[in-house]
């Protein structure tokens, strides 16, 4: 009676977990929008068979045993001093090496061919975005265009984009998940990631790593367009009155605010984001950093 | 004065907060009240805050874990609550002023003062009895330990109600932490708490470390230890390398918020990337810390109730050995999207993985130990098997996530939250259940309740894969961790099944209270008079339930791994008993500088948080001059006599004798 209840039990947890399962099919991580992310779903889903491999037989020989020598069982042999078996020490050992032998293989090559470091293979010119994380919003500078935006970035499709990623404040992770990898943003540091989007779409994008009271609505959103598209954006951008020098207006912009909307500046300092990495170099943080304390309740409306 | 303190700091206006400080108010005054009208202080300060006896400190140990286990409960309601109120636009009930506060007191409070306490309090009640000893290498130590241990839980707590509790995550990262992005005080908190119960810790590591390396029986060589005593002293090896660590790191963190240093800071050359090397060069040995005792456990438990040996006992603590070592090259793994280069990050994943192959041996091992074995469906046994079903799965998501090029769409998603409660849920917790029922009787002559600790070993389990399983999907769509609201309103569903999830852990815990009530009001029907109520292997049992103060009359002496069970194989009951004649027993003093070095702890903590400088000063030279009250006293153990040791034993005898009669009569007394 009490192996039925054990078995009935485990049935239901695995009809719980199926439509889970099922669920995530259609979800940014397994309907990838770029290169980047397609190569990183088909490693998850290698990673995840290979360790099923184990994974499964572990389970059902947990329940297998736990059943089969339950001390009711009248048929079970019972042998109490049986503790050792060169056979099976050597099958235990092996199985797991074998596994993690291929899956080290498969890490070493994926570390390298999804290095966010690393340029993507293209016959496109990349393209070079640089992106700063602020309280709470994000700035997007396109150092060619000499425009700016922010909570919004936009890019052509096929074409191979380079975010340059730093901070203004403290550290963020710059993440759009349909197109794949996310790096740290950190003050004073130039970081960089490749991605690239095959489809065109808008793709939600956020901060990953929590950074303080407005994270939660630290968003943007990632338009990824046709050529075309992309230079009317460009145009759109261009037509905003506002303008951002540094340091004076990007220090303003730099004020914590919350659940900013989308702003365009049409003209902005040149090499805007390497002051901003600068500036940390030089120790003005203590004149520069805001008190979120006096801060942190005002919203964007008020910022303006 | 009062420093930055003033009546401002105390949240009138949070009817939340307020209503929690009602209750703990209420709770205290009620607790208070209860002793002095039972007139109980005297038994209280001389039994047990003053005790260094090994076995009271853990159950302390324990129930601190219990109370503040359902404290870290409530903010995590709190969060699921919240998380399956604020979708597409709602904001919840809670602010993210106050959320933010909530996910990082949970972190901190079930890390540092739920599990570390469990698995360090199980370690002081078995550890001694496994290997023989009368109690630890250095039993003061041991109490201060626990003293410096409550002194952080309770500046946690006071955070509740004076001031306010960090808003940065529980590891704080900088530059969040600094002075420049948290001005507030509950930084100073998070910092001091840790800073004196770690310090308690480090302690504890040395002293279980010394107890383990020279106060074994005779006979008990390393590897006649039992596994579970291995892995205790793996983790306080593990203690004495990585805790240092987290000190020095706060300690610049301290120095950076206090004097105006740049450790850590944006500017002046300070480097935020260290401090993440640092915390987490601290943080990944940690959590084999806190698995590794539970490991241990579950290699006791599944040996006992399959009544077997346990399977390759060489390989165990060959693997257990390895994974010492490995988790300490493993680190960066939580933070591959940092940037280091390829060869960096692939390093650290596969070091990473590898840690799962002396892993998996030890699961394969519990299986193997099962297997022709005669198993007895205990409630430690199971929460061994969803130990062992639970574990195998977060430790592949473990793997998945070591995988650098996975883990930049993995990274800081709710699939590392999935990930680690999968593996603290069903490891830490579950062991800790598991060694709680196990060792239960030992500490105080009665087993506890089965059909309750089933109960909540089924909501324990089937709320974990509701309340987590759900998580991994919304990581899937890039749900972010540590959102106090969220956009998608697609999210919503998961995230109420994710709740239901939590409240059926809820009732798991409330389970455990009603267990424990109702084995302590039937504790005449459940009492066990052998002191080997599971008919078990090592010697632990080989003494009276609860264990006499001095633990043995005579300290066993080992010839074998399973050397109990083998005793009795040969001698039969007798193995159980101890025979004259008896010798004088020598013993530790209680110690009052623990307590007092403890209470001023807090009072130099509280003051170091608000800036009232002369509070420091004085608690500071109070606990110095305390201390060294007690190095200078040399009144500090005794001798029991003989014939005292001769009087307890004969006591346990008779009971034994009459057994059969006496465990007939109470039946009758309970049924009655």
């Amino acid at each position: 009676m009490r192996r039925k209840s054990f078995t009935r039990a485990i049935g239901t947890l695995l009809l719980i977990a199926l439509p889970l399962l099922l669920a995530g099919c259609g979800s940014a991580l397994m309907d990838s929008k770029g290169q980047v992310g397609h190569e990183q779903t088909r490693l998850i889903l290698i990673a995840f068979g290979l360790m099923l491999l184990v994974v499964i037989p572990v389970i059902g020989m947990t329940l297998w045993f736990a059943v089969r020598y339950r001390r009711s069982s009248k048929h079970a042999t019972y042998y109490p001093d049986w503790s050792h078996s060169n056979a099976i020490e050597v099958v235990v050992w092996l199985i797991p090496c074998v596994i993690i032998a291929i899956l080290a293989t498969l890490t070493w090559k994926t570390s390298h061919s999804l290095d966010p470091h690393k340029p993507l293979e293209s016959d496109v010119a990349p393209m070079e975005i640089q992106v700063v994380s602020l309280d709470w919003k994000w700035l997007f500078i396109y150092p060619e265009q000499g425009i700016a935006t922010v909570n919004e970035v936009a890019f052509p499709k096929d074409v191979p984009v380079r975010f340059r990623v730093t901070s203004g404040s403290v550290m963020n992770s710059f993440f759009i998940p349909r197109l794949g990898s996310q790096i740290y943003a950190m003050a004073g540091m130039d970081n960089d990631l490749h991605l690239i989007a095959n489809e065109e779409g808008i793709y939600p994008g956020r901060s990953t790593n929590y950074s303080g009271a407005g994270f939660a609505g630290m968003t943007f959103k990632a338009h990824a367009t046709s050529e075309d598209g992309f230079d009317d954006w460009v145009a759109q951008v261009r037509e905003s009155q506002k303008t951002l020098t540094f340091p004076e207006q990007y220090n303003a912009l730099a004020r914590p605010t919350q659940d900013v909307p989308v702003e365009y500046f049409s003209e902005i300092s040149p090499n805007l984001y390497e002051d901003i990495i600068r500036s940390f170099r030089t120790g003005r943080e203590a004149d520069n950093a805001p008190d979120r304390q006096a801060h942190a309740p005002m919203n964007a409306e008020a910022a303006e | 004065m009062f420093g930055k303190l003033s009546l401002e700091s105390i949240p009138y206006h949070e009817p939340i907060i307020m209503g929690t400080v009602a209750a703990i108010v209420l709770g205290a005054v009620l607790l208070i009240g209860g002793i002095t009208y039972f007139k109980k202080w005297q038994y209280l300060w001389s039994e047990w805050i003053t005790s260094v006896d090994h076995k009271k400190l853990g159950i302390m140990y324990f129930l601190v874990a219990l109370v503040m286990l359902v404290r870290g409960f409530a903010d995590a309601i709190m969060m699921r609550s919240q998380q399956a109120l604020a979708a597409g636009g709602a904001e919840g009930f809670l602010p993210p002023h106050h959320y933010d506060q909530i996910f990082t007191a949970h972190g901190v409070i079930m890390i540092f003062f739920v599990a570390m306490p469990m698995v360090i309090g199980l370690m002081n009640l078995v550890v001694p009895l496994q290997i023989g000893a009368r109690d630890v290498a250095f039993p003061f130590l041991n109490n201060l330990s626990f003293w410096l241990f409550a002194a952080g839980v309770v500046l946690v707590n006071l955070s509740l109600f004076i001031g306010e509790f960090a808003k940065t995550g529980w590891l704080a990262y900088a530059p969040l932490s600094g002075i420049n992005y948290s001005p507030d005080v509950g930084v100073d908190y998070w910092i001091w708490a840790l800073q004196i119960s770690g310090i308690g810790t480090t302690l504890t590591g040395i002293n279980f470390f010394v107890t383990i390396l020279k106060m074994r029986t005779r006979g008990m060589t390393m590897f006649r230890m039992p596994i579970f005593t291995w892995t205790s002293l793996c983790a306080n090896v593990l203690i004495i390398a990585s805790f240092p660590i987290l000190t020095a790191t706060i300690a610049m963190l301290t120095l950076d918020r206090y004097f105006g240093m740049h450790f850590f800071t944006n500017d002046f050359g300070g480097n935020m990337m260290m401090y993440v090397n640092l915390i987490w060069a601290w943080g990944h040995p940690e959590v084999y810390i806190l698995i590794l005792p539970a490991f241990g456990v579950f290699s006791e438990v599944v040996a006992t109730f399959s009544r077997k040996r346990l399977f390759g006992y060489t390989t165990m603590v060959w693997a257990t050995v390895c994974i010492t070592v490995l988790s300490f090259i493993v680190w960066l793994h939580h933070f591959f999207t940092m940037g280091a280069g390829a060869n960096v990050n692939a390093f650290f994943g596969i070091a990473t993985m590898i840690i799962a192959i002396p892993t998996g041996v030890k699961i394969f091992n519990w299986l193997f130990t099962m297997y022709r074995g005669s198993i007895q469906f205990t409630s430690p046994v199971l929460w061994t098997l969803g130990f062992i079903v639970t574990f195998t799965l977060g430790g592949m998501t473990g793997v998945m996530l070591a995988v650098p090029g996975a883990n930049f769409v993995l990274h800081n998603t709710l699939f590392v939250i999935a990930h680690f409660h999968n593996v603290i849920i069903g490891g830490v917790v579950f062991g800790m259940m598991a060694g709680l029922t196990y060792w239960f009787p030992k500490a105080f002559g009665f087993t506890l309740d089965e059909k309750w600790g089933k109960r909540s070993f089924w909501c324990w389990i089937i709320g974990f894969y509701m309340a987590f399983m759900p998580l991994y999907v919304l990581s899937f769509f890039g749900a972010s961790r540590r959102m106090q609201s969220y956009a998608n309103a697609d999210w919503q569903p998961m995230m109420i099944v994710a709740w239901v999830g939590a409240v059926i852990i809820m009732a798991g815990i409330a389970c455990t209270v009603i267990q424990l009530y109702i084995s302590v009001r039937d504790r005449k029907k459940h009492v066990d008079v052998t002191g080997d109520p599971w008919d078990a292997r090592t010697f632990e049992w080989a003494t009276s339930s609860p264990a006499p103060f001095y633990n043995f009359a005579h300290l066993p002496t080992v010839n074998s791994i399973d050397g109990f069970w083998e005793d009795k194989q040969k001698n039969g009951a007798e193995a159980l008993l101890s025979h004259g004649p008896y010798e004088d027993i020598h013993m530790p003093k209680n110690t009052v500088a623990g307590p007092v070095m403890g209470i001023l702890s807090i009072a130099l903590g509280f003051a170091l948080v608000w800036h009232i400088w002369w509070l420091a000063a004085v608690s500071g030279a109070g606990i110095f001059i305390a201390f060294l009250m007690r190095v200078f006293n040399d009144d500090i153990d005794y001798y029991v006599p003989a014939a005292e040791v001769e009087r307890i034993e004969r006591e346990h005898r008779e009971r034994w004798v009459r057994r059969d009669e006496l465990e007939h009569t109470n039946r009758v007394e309970v049924r009655a």
